[in-house]
């Protein structure tokens, strides 16, 4: 256990140490460079000169690198262009609110998609299968914000019984205040997720009920409730948990898209207007904080795999 | 990395009398969502690359005399947009951006992934251990990000978006013909054409990866199907090809701004097509995944 964690945690340093570079490497192809983004456009080459001198912009990549690495572990992800802050305490203010959404969607999507899963794994090949399943090719196909757009004119438009923009709180604790907002938002990352979660689960209840358990709970007498529910969900589980954390690329690109349509200030509107106006240090530091997020989730993914699933356990010693 | 690994398995010979090869049509015909796939993308296909030339509009040029104007209208089946272009009209011609940038940077995920891959996976050791952290590193940052930010850097014209989404998008299959070159790479075989001389080149594209073929061909239907999700998704953030070039996606992000007005012929045919587009290749994908034996057949 103790080598098999020490592997997977040296895996996921040299991962974050390449996301770094590859951030670097961006950084670097911005036209003009940095010196453009903050003296603007107007500015003069000698003045470029000296602003590349000043912050060691001359020097070569590597050096370069070295330094962008070391401001990186003090925690300085650069100044926006735009905004007047660190892009620390930008992503800082942001990136709970971010949290909220996706994990409160997250959590309606698992428990609509478990029970969902299973139960279709049970009915395999019956008309409530393949109803259910051709919903879901649906759903699969179905872009994040076509679908947070037919929630808002049903909802807000046909029958109005809920606001179009989530709340515009600058705390948390306000963000829950204004409940009745959040519904939408966290509807359209739910509905988005149960697709492929439910995919998920109905081919793992598939792999269980073949397996040698089944028959044995069954030949003791168990009931097929007790077999369903308790074994063989119980066992379906751990595939899901995997998943979860190698999923938060996607759930953060949810985000993005469901926090530009429905004007939620979490970190993916941050992002989406700084594309807006080129605002690279925000942009890359997004950029970073969501893949030390992933590679981190899926460090977590496995670990609680090894933890939870006796068979995964065996298969790293 | 344990994400797809148990959903494949090893290929099963096929040797039935009829042969592999219609043995495969078969079971893919007989697959009736496949069937179904196939016959919406043809579908789709002519509408938009062969309906132009029946349907003649003009994208180019606006009449604002024309704006909005609702579906059934003489010669606007599905109405105008907010700057008087002819929706169908518009609808084709989108939708030959967003079918020509997804199916080329589908296909060049694919093969960038399966290069990839099946080099890591035959080679085998450190090697293998560098260019998977490297596809690790390239999965943790999500594409659309990725997207945005060299979409700011570059002008997003349709060459310069199938490379891009061709270049962000091969992390999947990567890991998918690794699995498969893993297991190739030690057959008697591969085994035997190097005892006889054959070099490396010669062991991954002869061997390897025609070998893989299946996960090959299947993959690529699902990468089709997420590069023109992607593209919508860039699209609709604002930042896909310049105008008066358009597509679905596209068409969408100028409808969100007229959902109040009850414009939904501004919304639902490009959204319904985008739809219909990622479902049909999803069938095919699904069917050919069948066919192939990539995974277990009758699930």
């Amino acid at each position: 256990m103790i080598r098999f964690l020490a592997k997977r945690l040296g895996q996921a340093i040299v991962v974050i140490l390449l996301v770094t570079v590859i951030v670097f490497l961006l950084l670097h192809s911005v036209p003009g460079g940095p010196a453009r983004g903050i003296l603007g456009p107007q500015a003069s080459p000698q003045a470029i000169a000296a602003f590349n001198h000043e912050h060691g912009f001359d020097k070569s990549l590597v050096q370069q690198y070295w330094a962008f690495l070391s401001r990186l572990l003090h925690g300085d992800l650069g100044d926006s262009y735009t905004l007047n802050q660190s892009v620390g305490s930008l992503i800082g203010q942001r990136l709970p609110k971010t949290l909220v959404l996706t994990g409160l969607s997250t959590l309606v999507a698992l428990v609509i998609a478990i029970p969902l899963g299973v139960w279709q794994g049970r009915r395999r090949r019956g008309l409530t299968d393949y109803t259910v399943t051709t919903l879901v090719f649906v759903g699969y196909a179905t872009p994040v914000f076509f679908l947070a757009l037919i929630l808002v004119i049903v909802f807000t438009e046909k029958i109005p019984i809920l606001p179009p923009q989530a709340p515009q709180a600058q705390t948390l604790g306000a963000l829950f205040a204004d409940s009745r907002a959040l519904i939408l938002p966290v509807l359209a990352g739910a509905i988005a997720t149960v697709a492929a979660f439910s995919r998920y689960m109905r081919s793992a209840v598939l792999d269980n009920l073949a397996e040698d358990y089944v028959r044995t709970a069954r030949a003791k007498g168990a009931s097929e409730r007790r077999v369903v529910w308790l074994h063989i969900m119980r066992n379906s589980l751990t595939p899901i948990i995997a998943m979860l954390g190698y999923y938060l690329p996607v759930l953060f690109s949810g985000a993005l898209v469901i926090e530009s349509v429905f004007n939620y200030p979490g970190m993916g509107l941050l992002f989406w207007n700084a594309a807006q106006t080129s605002d690279y240090p925000i942009l890359l530091g997004t950029v970073l904080v969501i893949a030390l997020a992933t590679v981190i989730g899926s460090l977590l993914a496995d670990i609680v795999q090894a933890l939870v699933d006796p068979r995964v356990r065996g298969s790293i010693r | 990395m344990t994400v797809s690994a148990p959903l494949m398995t090893e290929q099963a010979p096929a040797t039935t009398a009829a042969g592999p090869y219609r043995r495969m049509v078969r079971m893919f015909l007989a697959n009736r969502l496949a069937v179904t796939g196939l016959v919406i993308l043809g579908l789709l296909l002519v509408f938009c690359f062969i309906g132009p030339l029946i349907h003649h509009t003009d994208q180019v040029h606006t009449q604002l005399a024309d704006a909005t104007l609702s579906p059934g209208t003489r010669g606007h089946l599905l109405g105008t947009d907010d700057v008087g272009r002819d929706v169908l009209g518009r609808l084709m011609v989108g939708g030959q951006t967003s079918l020509e940038i997804g199916i080329a940077a589908g296909l060049l995920a694919t093969l960038i992934g399966t290069v990839w891959g099946a080099i890591s996976g035959y080679a085998g050791g450190w090697i293998d251990a560098v260019m998977m952290r490297v596809v690790d590193a390239g999965i943790a940052i999500p594409a659309l990000f990725l997207l945005l930010v060299t979409a700011t850097i570059l002008r997003p014209t349709v060459p310069v978006q199938i490379l891009i989404i061709g270049c962000v998008s091969w992390l999947v299959p990567a890991r998918l013909v690794r699995a498969e070159a893993l297991s190739l790479r030690s057959r008697d075989y591969v085994q035997a054409m190097k005892a006889m001389g054959g070099g490396h080149g010669r062991a991954v594209f002869r061997h390897v990866i025609p070998n893989a073929i299946g996960t090959v061909v299947v993959n690529a239907t699902f990468q089709v199907a997420d590069a023109i999700l992607l593209i919508a998704y860039v699209s609709f953030l604002g930042l896909g090809v310049a105008p008066p070039k358009t597509d679905w996606g596209g068409m969408l992000s100028k409808g969100i701004s007229y959902t109040s007005e009850g414009y939904w012929w501004l919304i639902f045919p490009a959204g319904l097509a985008i739809v219909l587009v990622v479902c049909a290749f999803n069938c095919i994908g699904d069917g050919l995944r069948d066919a192939f034996e990539v995974r277990l057949q009758g699930r």
